[in-house]
């Protein structure tokens, strides 16, 4: 790819008179609309959606696409997001006319075949994460970390212990796990990580107490390292008396190799459209079901998806219940496609991706180590995290390096986070990634780094082959411009 | 190679292990304690080859009554309306939905730039001038309006009309009881807001009051009046909106509202059993560095060219942490497409030619029922209103399935002065015949 103008917006491309629809016909008797609405109801200027031919509308989105980077494009190693090949078969089964017209609020009879995917999915996640009760109403990660975390505080309140008022958050966690603790009503304590990347458990002992109300942690953690003293860990935070939250986002890593359950933890939340393959879709919809432990099942939301022998029932007998967290049934198109998922891959293939997953993840790491800095030096699980401190001297930023490798038609790994590793470059290959993309990718990394020593600015002034080159985000919030104004509007305002 | 989408043969696992430095691949696992490694198999159904996978997909889904199958007169939220054949063609792109958040603005122009004509849109319609980027659904947005009101003003109470969607209300109380924040419900008067009641219980401590336009029965509120009342001791005015309403209706805006959130699954989305649809969110430029959510915002490049950036992200939960104004991370941005789409292909034109088809037929629908002799509930509505029958409306609603149709809510299951009350609505896909067979169906109800 190269340089290419701005496209227009699609209010720029607008001409009067034009249209892309094709209504039914009002076939009724008609009345003049001010005869049934109140003057003051009725909207005086018409708001200014575009006008535009079918052709043309086709054009404009098909222009901006071909200036979009998907997983179908090319690699996509952005760690924590797992970034796994998203399966057509899935987008076949979403469209179903069966499902994708079926309406939330008909009578159990005539919503038997939803109601059969959301329980049979339960039953499968239920499995995979070895938790008692599955709700997946949640309509994605940070809403399932805040579901849970609402019944885990209804959970102590139900036990009159009012005082267990913090969350521990390991200081290597995602921004939503402390966000998600503040909109539940908690506040946030931070353990250390040692040096090896884990939980520091001295520092744990230190900050539990009897005001605890929960830990949550993402195992294997952000830095892709698995928390090995995960048992003891279990023991400190019970042993004060506070429940153990797992973050799904790295559940891609362990599947039939550990179960949440098995490891101690209470509740849980997994990101279908991560793990399960329910696509990203340029930044969602997700979907975020969690798994508890019997001891807090009666505090999920309501209602719950429930079987009596050959007929799937809502169940809205549950007087603790924390309540509604989303309308209806959570994000059923999403649960479509995590389900076929599931099914088309069995016991033996979730097995399989996990190991490839991990597999892919080790076979980079050990190939880059030594030209980038690997902080942590240890079998990483299905991603890892390195240090562009080498090249930063060198005087490339890691921003830098994410930049190059657009030149080298790679999305960039996630970078800057997880915060405690300086110029963090995060890698997330996932299993369906073949070894000729990983070897491209490697040599795409290792030139760069020789770029850094060799040829600075060609790194420096990254990207040079998108079709844009590097934005002015500091303009951008500072004199927010979030709509198109018509250059009339601006000349009227002005 | 194991399975089509596995791509790594052995030849290859062993040529990595190797470059790893480990024999077996079970090494790379060993730090899991031993005590709690999974050794058995998941029990979980066994692998399907995709024919006999779809065929057995189709079965179940063959198992529910849709409105494929049916003619529907339910809403309550979610609605069969009209979806232009683009908006499937060009979200099927996959450039669009394989993407992720777009934070590498390079290679994501076509996202953002898509997410900033959806922002547009919205501010076009509400009449706000900052729109988001999208939300969940519209009550997780209403909600997050009502934490972000008592958040702003520092005020620990809201005021929420019971006309608003009874599910609106469940989460919106689910909402505040995370952050401590009160819940006061201002009753009905009719299929209305009690406007008498409302302003009564606003107080000095009410940092917003919270309505539905049109509210869950179809009816169009009073937001003049409303407005007045919540502004008068500085609290903020939230109105939950139907966006295809909004092409006709005077828009929250314009009646001085803060904040106006809403669903766009009006525009593109199909029902698909409840979700995903699209949560919108605007507001005033006084609460911009407030709201919830991604923003696009527009800058240049390094030549001058004009492109897209996710920006203000100070707000967020990524940079923020335990101190954001919410925890929300994804949006619904492939939803956000479609209804751009669907609004873009309806254009200026189509939008208000839509909204008038529903507000015509369901006023042909209400005066038809009236005709034959039913009692009719609510006086100026939008697409839908309520009919009152002879007997249970959840048991009504099985026996016309026999007959081909979906009936409308069972408002009793909501409200106890409403059993045996119907919510029908009515959309611009209802024929004239249809309606008519369904008012002379529900006959043997009346009374």
């Amino acid at each position: 790819m190269a340089r290419k103008d701005a496209s227009p917006l699609i209010f720029e491309r607008s001409i009067a008179d034009r249209f892309a629809y094709s209504l039914p016909p009002v076939d009724v008797e008609t009345k003049d609309i001010n005869s049934l609405l109140d003057d003051k109801f009725i909207r005086k200027t018409k708001a200014e959606l575009p006008e535009i031919s079918e052709l043309d509308l086709i054009r404009h989105y098909t222009e901006l696409s071909n200036k979009n980077w998907g997983i179908d494009t090319g690699f996509y190693p952005l760690g924590s997001c797992t970034m796994k090949y998203n399966p057509k078969i899935n987008e076949k089964v979403a469209r179903i006319d069966g499902f994708a017209t079926s309406h939330p609020l008909q009578n159990e009879k005539a919503i038997q075949g939803s109601l059969e995917i959301v329980h049979d999915l339960q039953e499968s996640l239920k499995e995979i994460t070895g938790m008692d009760e599955i709700s997946l109403q949640s309509a994605a990660g940070a809403q399932g970390e805040w579901t849970a975390l609402m019944m885990i505080k209804a959970y102590h309140e139900a036990n009159g212990d009012h005082n267990r008022t913090k969350v521990i958050v390991p200081d290597s966690a995602h921004g939503t796990n402390p966000a998600s603790a503040t909109v539940a009503g908690f506040d946030t304590v931070t353990v250390k990580s040692n040096e090896k990347g884990l939980v520091d458990i001295e520092d744990l002992k230190r900050v539990v107490g009897d005001d605890t109300a929960a830990i949550m942690l993402t195992n294997p953690n952000t830095l892709g390292l698995f928390e090995k003293d995960i048992l003891e860990i279990r023991d400190i935070v019970h042993e004060a008396g506070g429940k153990l939250y797992y973050d799904g986002a790295n559940l891609n890593a362990i599947m039939s190799k550990v179960r949440p359950g098995d490891m101690g933890f209470d509740a849980v939340h997994l990101n279908l459209h991560k793990t399960f393959t329910g696509p990203h879709g340029g930044g969602g919809p997700g979907s975020g079901p969690i798994g508890v432990k019997a001891d807090l099942a009666k505090f999920l939301p309501k209602p719950l998806i429930i079987k009596e022998g050959d007929t799937f029932k809502l169940d809205y007998d549950l007087p603790q219940s924390i309540g509604r967290v989303k309308p209806y049934f959570g994000n059923f198109g999403i649960y479509l496609r995590a389900y076929t998922y599931i099914r088309t891959m069995g016991p033996d293939g979730l097995k399989k991706v996990s190991e490839d997953a991990v597999l892919n993840a080790n076979y980079i790491m050990r190939r880059l180590e030594g030209t980038y800095e690997l902080p942590f030096d240890q079998h990483c699980k299905h991603e890892f995290v390195l240090s562009g401190s080498k090249q930063k001297k060198q005087g490339a930023r890691t921003l830098d390096v994410a930049k190059r490798l657009l030149d080298y038609s790679f999305h960039p790994p996630t970078i800057y986070f997880p915060l405690n590793v300086e110029e963090a470059l995060m890698i997330e290959p996932t299993e369906t990634e073949s070894k000729e993309t990983l070897d491209n990718f490697i040599d795409a990394m290792l030139n760069i780094a020789k770029e850094v020593e060799e040829d600075l600015d060609l790194v420096l002034e990254a990207p040079h082959n998108t079709v844009i080159g590097r934005l002015d985000e500091t303009q951008a919030a500072r004199k927010p411009v979030l709509r198109f104004e018509r250059e009339d509007i601006i000349e009227e305002k002005k | 190679m194991s399975h089509r989408y596995l791509p790594v043969t052995e030849k290859d696992k062993k040529e990595m292990l190797e470059a790893i430095g480990v024999s077996d691949i079970s090494e790379l696992f060993s730090d899991i304690p031993e005590s709690v490694r999974f050794e058995s198999e998941l029990n979980i159904k066994p692998a399907k080859d995709e024919y006999s996978l779809l065929r057995e997909l189709n079965k179940i889904a063959s198992k529910n009554i849709t409105s494929t199958t049916h003619s529907s007169f339910l809403g309550a939220g979610v609605y069969d309306h009209y979806i232009p054949s683009v908006v499937d063609s060009i979200i099927s792109r996959s450039e669009f939905y394989t993407a992720y958040t777009p934070y590498q603005p390079e290679v994501s122009q076509g996202e953002l730039q898509a997410i900033f004509e959806f922002q547009t849109l919205i501010s076009e319609l509400t009449g706000l001038p900052v729109a988001n980027s999208s939300m969940y659904d519209g009550p997780t947005a209403f909600a997050e309006g009502a934490t972000m009101a008592a958040g702003t003003t520092r005020k620990k109470r809201i005021v929420i009309s019971e006309s608003v969607h009874p599910q609106s209300l469940e989460v919106v109380k689910t909402y505040c009881a995370g952050q401590n924040i009160e819940v006061v419900v201002a009753p009905l008067d009719g299929t209305k807001t009690d406007l008498t009641k409302l302003d009564e219980l606003v107080n000095e401590d009410t940092g917003a009051v919270l309505v539905q336009y049109p509210n869950f029965f179809g009816t169009i509120e009073d937001l003049e009046e409303i407005e007045r009342i919540a502004h008068k001791h500085k609290g903020l005015f939230v109105v939950n909106s139907n966006p295809l309403a909004l092409s006709l209706l005077t828009p929250p805006g314009e009646f001085g509202a803060d904040i106006v959130t809403g669903d766009t699954q009006v525009f593109g989305i199909p029902a698909q059993f409840g979700g995903p649809h699209c949560g919108y969110f605007a507001a005033t430029k006084k609460l911009m560095r407030r709201m919830p959510g991604r923003l696009v915002g527009q800058t240049t490049d390094d030549e001058g060219r004009r492109g897209f950036v996710l920006t203000l992200q100070a707000r967020e939960q990524h940079i923020r942490r335990e101190k954001a104004t919410s925890n929300i991370c994804s949006n619904q941005a492939l939803n956000a497409l479609a209804s751009s789409i669907a609004m873009s292909a309806l254009g200026k034109r189509g939008a208000i030619e839509m909204a008038e088809a529903n507000i015509q037929k369901a006023h042909y629908a209400k005066e038809a029922f009236k005709a034959a002799g039913f009692k009719v509930l609510g006086d100026v509505n939008f697409n839908e209103f309520v009919v009152k029958l002879n007997k249970d409306v959840t048991e009504i609603n099985d026996e016309l399935y026999d007959s081909g149709f979906i009936g409308g809510y069972d408002l009793g299951l909501s409200f106890d002065e409403y059993r045996n009350h119907m919510l029908v609505a009515v959309t611009e896909l209802r024929t004239k015949a249809e309606i008519d067979e369904f008012v002379e169906r529900l006959g043997e109800y009346n009374g």
